[in-house]
């Protein structure tokens, strides 16, 4: 879950983290009135979970507080890579002497969290990973140990920091490593990290993301989850407990168990279609999910087609037969529908779904060319 | 015969007294896996099973009174971490986590003092293990397997058994199936599993079922071009996935261009290793 820049930088600034004087505003006035209140230059800042604001003119300077909203009414106005702007932060504008990148993240290889810290700030580090690795200084960090100050040194050395402000950039190293701890992230950067004109530093912009399996320990940050970015379907299937990936093609799919969804979606293209959504109906899934998945995947004004494809294991193919049923009775729909049934208890389930009017396959193979043929008019029996 | 479990394996469950923990401890003991002792805080001097197995309070006593050598944990999320910790302390050598939604930082931390204790967990968010005619200890169904000589390891659940079934259905057995499960973080990786079925008398060749997400297929066809004797097939799953979404499993992410399918399945290409359009091709590429 990824959190907005300003609900990252108010973390850190509870860690202590030095930020820039500023305030969230949801219309032109506010913003305004923000920046009346900081009297000074402004940057306006749109709050949407996408890279590029800047490039998509989400992120813009004013002088005055008459400026700020104006400029605010602008941002409010544009749609970034799709999301609507919904908040803009107001920040004091700083005055930037170099920008410089730091951040933790999970490094899967290594199975340790590594932290990360380059002189090139400010730029898509990703990019600056690519195309000029020796430029980022990566510290790998004991899990056991935490962050240690030795480290925090080294990086700053590393990327050819004033001596004089390795004090100051130890104590963010390690807020930032508490703040990574704390929330479960599976990302936390500053970038960029400024060196101000008057030789302070400032964490001018922030991201997170917060493992979604921790969210049990932490309800405050569920609560900052922002519903834009997912598809309608997509927060219907989490109440549900589904696992459940809106695509562009005309297949609907539900399958048990996510790497044979995935398989599932790769042998649909391999025939010649294309899959309308990734769906994991989970072990154990119980006719009540089942019938809610069906009409999630129906609610889908795209789909020609429904592959089934479950093999029973904790799942039952008599539950899932059942589930169908019920969800084809609410629903009533004549898209023709692939069953593959496979497993604990699938004689059970192809027994309780022979007289729904459903088309039948043996493989997965056979399924998926079945479901590509009826998904583009064929007819079969 | 084997990997990692057989005859031998004498096995205690954690979370005995749940619902998925009960469950599961009733399908291993009919397949004929040995369960000697289960374990539920709190629970301990309980029978479970029409008094067939012991209940104890913690992982040590379990331990001490029947001899315990493997550990399979079905405890919730919020606990695991703790039963895989308690675990590698009693000195159990071979920890299974069936367990999914821990979080990945727990993981770090499980990893890392695991290795210490010179403990071997495979999982969590696996099936677990499936020695055919053996050993089960996990979930995988014990009928859609027979014996033979093929070494399985895979990062997933479901479409393990896919493959399991279409080997059975040509008569080709399997020597011990892993499920080294698909949290970015596990216990025993591909690797881990590559040698030990290199190393396996009864084993002469062996299917890798990856999918998207980090490198370790890369990394396991690296090992492969420069370690392994035996054949080895491979299927990948997640040619279709959009990035930066996870498709189910926590570690099945295409993250800045890395981890994609098409990347894995050219590196196992590359190191020799035939790789199957669909599972149920799998068996046709060793004849």
């Amino acid at each position: 879950m990824k959190l907005h820049e300003y609900q990252s930088k108010q973390i850190f600034s509870k860690y202590g983290i030095p930020i820039p004087k500023g305030k969230v505003a949801a219309t032109a006035q506010e913003a305004k009135l923000i920046a009346e209140e900081l009297g000074s230059r402004v940057v306006i800042k749109s709050q949407v979970l996408v890279g590029g604001r800047g490039k998509a003119g989400g992120i813009m300077l004013a002088k005055t507080p008459e400026q700020a909203e104006e400029v605010a009414s602008q941002i409010f106005a544009i749609e970034i890579k799709g999301l609507p702007v919904r908040k803009v932060l107001v920040d004091e504008a700083a005055k930037i002497d170099k920008e410089i990148y730091l951040g933790i993240t999970n490094d899967r290889a290594a199975r340790r969290p590594v932290m990360m810290a380059s002189a090139a700030g400010g730029v898509d580090i990703e990019e600056v990973a690519r195309n000029n690795p020796e430029q980022i200084i990566k510290v790998h960090i004991d899990p056991l140990l935490g962050l240690r100050d030795y480290q925090s040194r080294d990086i700053a050395a590393g990327i050819d920091l004033p001596r004089e402000l390795w004090r100051m950039f130890g104590q963010i190293a390690a807020s930032l490593w508490k703040v990574y701890i704390d929330c479960d992230a599976t990302l936390a950067e500053i970038n960029p990290l400024v060196i101000t004109s008057d030789h302070q530093l400032l964490a001018l912009d922030g991201k997170m993301v917060i493992d979604d399996n921790s969210l049990f320990r932490h309800p405050e940050l569920a609560e900052m989850r922002d519903l834009d970015v997912e598809a309608p379907s997509e927060i219907e299937a989490r109440k549900y407990g589904l696992s459940f990936i809106k695509l562009d093609g005309n297949i609907g799919c539900m399958v048990n168990g996510a790497g044979l969804a995935m398989t599932s979606m790769d042998i649909i293209k391999l025939f010649g279609g294309e899959p309308a959504n990734f769906l994991d109906i989970g072990g154990g899934a119980t006719a009540d999910k089942v019938s809610a998945a069906l009409r999630i995947i129906l609610s889908d004004s795209n789909v020609k087609a429904v592959l089934f494809n479950i093999f029973g294991g904790i799942t039952r193919g008599d539950e899932v037969a059942r589930g169908i049923l019920t969800a084809l009775e609410e629903v009533k729909s004549d898209i023709p529908m692939v069953i593959r049934l496979v497993g604990t208890n699938a004689e059970e389930g192809r027994a309780i779904l022979r007289n729904a009017d459903m088309i039948t396959a043996g493989t997965l193979v056979e399924a998926a060319r079945k479901a590509v043929a009826v998904a583009s008019g064929e007819q079969i029996r | 015969m084997s990997i990692l479990i057989d005859k031998n394996t004498k096995l205690m469950v954690q979370g005995i007294t749940g619902n998925e923990g009960l469950f599961h401890t009733q399908q291993m003991l009919t397949y004929g896996t040995n369960i000697v002792s289960g374990v539920t805080p709190g629970k301990g001097g309980e029978w479970v099973l029409n008094g067939k197995i012991p209940v104890f309070d913690s992982v040590r006593i379990a331990v001490d009174a029947t001899g315990a050598n493997t550990s399979i944990i079905f405890v919730p999320a919020r606990y695991a971490p703790d039963a895989i910790f308690e675990a590698a302390d009693a000195g159990i050598e071979l920890i299974v986590c069936i367990t999914e939604g821990i979080p990945v930082q727990d993981m770090m931390r499980v990893r890392n003092y695991i290795e210490q204790k010179g403990a071997r967990l495979v999982g969590p968010n696996c099936p677990g293990l499936l020695t055919p005619g053996e050993s089960k200890v996990g979930i995988i169904p014990g009928d859609i397997a027979i014996t033979g000589n093929i070494g399985v390891v895979s990062r997933s659940g479901t479409l393990t058994y896919e493959v399991l079934y279409a080997l059975m259905l040509e008569n080709m057995g399997v020597s011990t199936c892993v499920g080294i499960g698909g949290d970015p973080i596990n216990g025993t990786n591909f690797i881990d599993c590559l040698s030990l079925f290199e190393e396996d008398l009864h084993t002469d060749r062996v299917i890798l079922i990856g999918e998207i997400g980090g490198t370790d297929e890369e990394k396991a066809a690296e090992y492969i071009a420069t370690h392994m004797s035996k054949p080895v097939a491979a299927f990948i799953a997640g040619q279709t996935a959009p990035p930066g979404k996870h498709m189910g499993h926590a570690g099945a992410i295409v993250e800045g261009g890395s981890g994609l399918a098409v990347d894995k399945i050219r590196a196992l290409e590359e190191a020799g290793v035939k790789v199957a359009k669909h599972p149920e091709e799998i068996p046709s590429l060793f004849s």
